[in-house]
């Protein structure tokens, strides 16, 4: 991670998430087309819901005709943590055209909120449009490309899964968590360290009675939480 | 309403609730600002939800009993972690973590 806001910067770092996304993307076109999405609908559904765990909710409750209200719901809280993700990242950001704001709040994910957040470790806390944009624009240009070819090429390819590429994501949440861990001074590096591991005993504890897709929410609440009571009585 | 323009509609609320959801806050931050507590709050939310999405990775649910180690998953971390610990490098990572992960399955296979 360079201390550069440049364009070149900004897309050169975010070739790791343009990579990981092609996996994830081309199972959700291959999922989408075996529950009876057409090609067309796939590439509605890319370009309106830029968030994977939603599709997955639309594909998965549209199968089996959930009320459609119900899918809303649903839609909200599975990414309920991206409004977390964007009151956290947006005071980095000095920006005051309000078209620029829209245009990066709407290509905020997981992995470009992750992004940035590791990158403001490297530039004294500051995030520019012109490091931001040509970061956040390719990983939703490939998620749009490959969750076509996963539709159209999904009958060729019996099991998406065997390739190996669903690990892409994992993998790079590990090294930006390890990224975070050793280049992030605004909290105690110990402090961290101790809230990976509460966050590890919270997820397990958790998936016995929280459905896997609301778990994340209700994980980063608590244990924000309990970070703000940590850092108050031991650091 | 047809079958197309009931997904359509499906689609297009949901982007509609995702889409604000994260513009939302960000333009509303530029008219409030935040009190040191929320700011503190938030300090957090990096760590704890990358953290999250790695773990909930490393299980498969099965609600009302303890989740089953994803043991493919959970392996593949193992080289995935150390590629980090001395590349420092995304790229490098992520690619450490696919072929990982692929190496795994034919072994396990």
């Amino acid at each position: 991670m360079s201390h550069d806001l440049d364009p070149r910067a900004g897309l050169r770092e975010t070739l790791p998430i343009v990579f990981s996304y092609f996996g994830i993307c081309f199972a959700i076109g291959v999922i989408a087309q075996t529950n009876g999405f057409t090609p067309l609908l796939v590439l509605l559904l890319s370009l309106f819901v830029y968030a994977g765990s939603v599709q997955f909710v639309i594909i998965g409750l549209l199968a089996s005709q959930s009320p459609i209200l119900a899918i809303f719901g649903a839609a909200f809280l599975v990414n309920a943590r991206i409004i977390l993700m964007s009151l956290t990242v947006a005071p980095h950001f000095h920006e005051q055209k309000l078209w620029k704001n829209i245009l990066m709040a709407s290509l905020l994910t997981d992995e470009t909120f992750a992004l940035a957040m590791n990158k403001a470790n490297y530039t004294g806390s500051k995030l520019t449009f012109r490091w931001f944009y040509p970061a956040a624009l390719p990983p939703y240009l490939m998620m749009i490309g490959a969750s076509m070819s996963g539709a159209l090429l999904g009958r060729y390819i019996p099991d998406p899964e065997q390739l190996g590429l669903d690990f892409a994501i994992v993998a790079m949440f590990i090294g930006l968590v390890y990224l975070q861990l050793s280049a992030d001074r605004t909290l105690d590096r110990r402090l961290q360290t101790i809230m990976v591991a509460i966050v590890f005993v919270f997820i397990y504890i958790g998936l016995i009675f929280i459905p896997a897709n609301l778990l994340i929410l209700v994980v980063t609440l608590v244990g924000c939480l309990l970070g703000v009571v940590l850092k108050h009585v031991f650091f | 309403m047809s079958s197309f323009e009931y997904t359509l509609v499906t689609i297009i609320g949901c982007g509609l609730i995702t889409w604000l959801s994260r513009v939302l806050p960000f333009i509303l931050l530029k008219k409030f600002t935040l009190s040191d507590r929320v700011l503190e709050f938030l300090s957090f939310v990096p760590i704890v939800i990358m953290s999250a999405l790695w773990f909930s990775n490393l299980f498969t649910q099965d609600l009302g009993h303890l989740p089953r180690l994803n043991l493919e998953n959970f392996l593949a971390s193992v080289p995935t972690l150390i590629s980090a610990i001395i590349s420092k490098n995304l790229l490098v990572i992520v690619a450490v973590g696919i072929v990982s992960l692929a190496v795994i399955r034919v072994i396990l296979a």
